[in-house]
């Protein structure tokens, strides 16, 4: 024990104590402004702007490609906390998703029969069904998406890795097909099935109404919980949750030395994420107006995965822009890179029908050049990029020791 | 445990009564009776495959001992999960270092900290004055720990980074966050060079005052085993076969044949 490392590198820009309070205030900030310039733009500004402009801002960007793309990061913010926190591997993400949406459908909507009740609603007195106030709606959702995680996760995360992986997936299909075929559940319709819910309340708040066609205020609302999303993320990150969950990751048989409950500690992993996809789901209910099985399939999981793959995981930032990126393409952006490609080159290629390839192809360049991530967290990076001492020290190299 | 041994003896701070523990059709640890008083320094050696790390396993609640019991102080934490017995206070370290590589010395000691902080999922989002309380604590007690272990200024280094023996270190530090009474150490001087394990002895020593802990050391260096213990138990092929002081140890038949060979024994002339 006669050496002492001098001059390895300093390493943690994640302690607390260098960076204190002003790091949440400066990201709250500059994402306020980000979102204000965004909202300012689809706003103000684009209803006045010449047609060109406008033509090419509804071509490429619509806002309710935004809304979307707001809700794909909700989720993959929630999957980054399952994922890229914790390390386990889920398959089935797209189950959350789906009970956020339904939950919007039952409590925020004119489909339960029978009953007229309206709590804080938005919809005219006398309407038939259950209308809770939107807020009350997410927070509704966000229970009983943390309920299904902790029931869904008890019994999964004794599992391992792959296994874990599997059984996640089957999961997150079970959900789907319940919902799926839930307009006969022993004779009661639970969801009218394929046919999905449609149309729901408008969205309430402080007595602000919110119709289908308002997409950027709808953004906003977005926005807020997207900032939800990542002020928990960060919070969490820096506690002693967080703490568990990094060592989880690291190594559990050494976690569970060290006092860490495995079991405690994963479901609120999965519990936490599970509230973010509860969120994104009433969020996508009430920006499409609807809640339909079809969209609540396995490739949305997958999607999600990749998005905080290619964002980076565990770095919220990273899979923020990961989320955009694949949720614009998917949405949007191929489609009309398609159109512009077709018209200009006179062919006629159908580019949406490639989208899974190209998220292929993305991915295994991601694997080949940048495994990281576009953002990556700074652990993920120094795993990747830089061998360890014991790596180091077997190749030969002299790690800067002194006789103290 | 009869009545009579605990009235003889200064309290045990843990005890494993008759523990077997069989895989399938292997008996790998047959009915040991193990203890280990207050304040002491004890050993468990035997040559590969003594059944060492499967008794260790035991102790630390990774595995549920066939039959016998294992009590700590004096709670029955036979077949209790590993993380309960660990925030109980049982504390150990890894033959083969198993730290957080990807967090840093000080991060890897918060971790130990786990059962003793209370703060749950809400209090840390909206980040209450007792979780940033409870955060500045066990960030100094961490940085305390760093200091008493000897590694203070590598608090803010990655664990992967550190020097062989830093980590050592840092293992301990972090089975101390756990505010053990029992550290058991598992070949803690493995990959040390003889002075670097006398260093070694002396600071198991200092940790045992400093810190009021009981230590079980699992070790194959003789120099240490007999330098530190206060008590040795030698296990081959799973059972108990020699217990007592060190020089007692030294001179028994059976834990000579144990390790040399019945015809290594008689060729050495013991």
């Amino acid at each position: 024990m006669a050496t002492e490392v001098t001059t390895a590198r300093q390493a943690p820009p994640t302690r607390r104590r260098a960076r204190g309070l002003s790091y949440n205030a400066k990201w709250a900030i500059g994402f306020a402004i980000a979102a204000f310039v965004v909202f300012a733009l689809y706003q103000w500004f684009l209803p006045n702007a010449n047609a060109n402009v406008q033509s090419f801002f509804n071509d490429w960007a619509p806002m309710s490609v935004l809304d979307e793309c707001m809700v794909w990061m909700i989720c993959a913010l929630g999957l980054n906390v399952v994922v890229g926190y914790a390390g386990l591997l889920d398959l089935g993400y797209v189950a959350f998703w789906a009970i956020g949406g339904y939950i919007a459908g039952w409590f925020f909507s004119d489909f339960v029969f029978g009953v007229s009740w309206s709590f804080f609603g938005s919809a005219r007195p006398g309407e038939p069904g259950i209308h809770v106030n939107f807020l009350l709606v997410l927070l509704i959702a966000a229970g009983f998406a943390a309920l299904a995680g902790v029931m869904i996760g008890a019994p999964t995360l004794r599992l391992k890795s792959d296994y874990l992986a599997l059984v996640t997936l089957g999961f997150g299909e079970i959900t789907s097909q319940v919902f799926r075929n839930g307009d006969d559940i022993f004779g009661h319709n639970l969801d009218n099935g394929t046919r999905g819910i449609t149309p729901l309340d408008p969205i309430k708040i402080f007595g602000f109404r919110l119709g289908p066609f308002d997409l950027t205020y709808q953004f906003l609302v977005m926005v807020f919980l997207v900032a939800v999303v990542v002020f928990v993320s960060l919070r969490l990150r820096h506690g002693r949750l967080g703490r568990a969950w990094l060592a989880i990751r690291e190594d559990e048989l050494a976690a569970s030395m060290m006092g860490v409950p495995l079991m405690r500690t994963k479901l609120a992993a999965y519990g936490v994420g599970a509230v973010a996809g509860g969120l994104g789901g009433v969020a996508f209910a009430a920006h499409i107006n609807a809640v339909i099985p079809d969209r609540f399939d396995f490739s949305i999981s997958i999607t999600l995965l990749a998005m905080v793959v290619l964002g980076g995981m565990g770095n919220v930032w990273g899979v923020m822009v990961g989320a955009l990126v694949l949720a614009w393409i998917n949405a949007n952006g191929l489609k009309q890179f398609g159109t512009t490609f077709n018209s200009s080159f006179h062919t006629n290629i159908n580019f949406p029908s490639y989208n899974f390839g190209l998220f292929g192809l993305i991915l295994v360049l991601m694997m080949l050049f940048r495994r990281e991530g576009l953002i990556p967290e700074a652990r993920t990076k120094l795993l990747l990029r830089e061998p360890d001492r014991a790596m180091l020290e077997a190749h030969g190299a002299e790690v800067d020791e002194v006789e103290p | 445990m009869s009545q009579a041994a605990v009235e003889e003896t200064v309290p045990l701070a843990l005890s494993a009564e008759a523990v077997t523990v069989i895989f399938g059709g292997l008996v790998a640890v047959n009915d040991v009776s193990f203890t280990i008083p207050q304040g002491s320094i004890v050993s468990l050696i035997g040559p590969n495959g003594a059944g060492k790390t499967t008794f260790f396993n035991v102790l630390t609640g990774l595995y549920r001992p066939t039959t016998g019991r294992v009590m700590f102080g004096n709670r029955d934490i036979t077949g209790m999960a590993p993380h309960k017995i660990a925030g109980g206070g049982l504390a150990r370290t890894f033959q083969n270092i198993r730290l957080f590589g990807l967090m840093t010395a000080e991060e890897n000691v918060m971790v130990a900290m786990h059962s003793h902080m209370k703060a749950g999922i809400f209090s840390t989002v909206l980040t209450t004055p007792r979780q940033r309380r409870e955060e500045r604590a066990a960030l100094e007690a961490a940085d305390d720990l760093l200091e008493f272990v000897g590694i203070g200024h590598v608090a803010g280094e990655y664990a992967r980074n550190l020097s062989y023996g830093d980590q050592r270190r840092l293992e301990v530090a972090r089975a101390l966050a756990l505010k053990p009474t029992v550290l058991l150490l598992d070949e803690p001087t493995a990959g040390m060079n003889p002075q670097e394990s006398g260093q070694f002895v002396d600071f198991v020593n200092r940790v045992r005052h400093e810190k009021q802990v009981s230590v079980l050391l699992i070790e194959h260096d003789m120099s240490v085993v007999m330098s530190a213990s206060e008590r040795i138990t030698v296990l081959d092929r799973g059972e108990k076969i020699a217990e007592g002081p060190p020089d007692v140890i030294k001179s028994d038949q059976r834990v000579i044949e144990a390790y040399l060979g019945k015809s290594g024994a008689e060729a050495s002339g013991a």
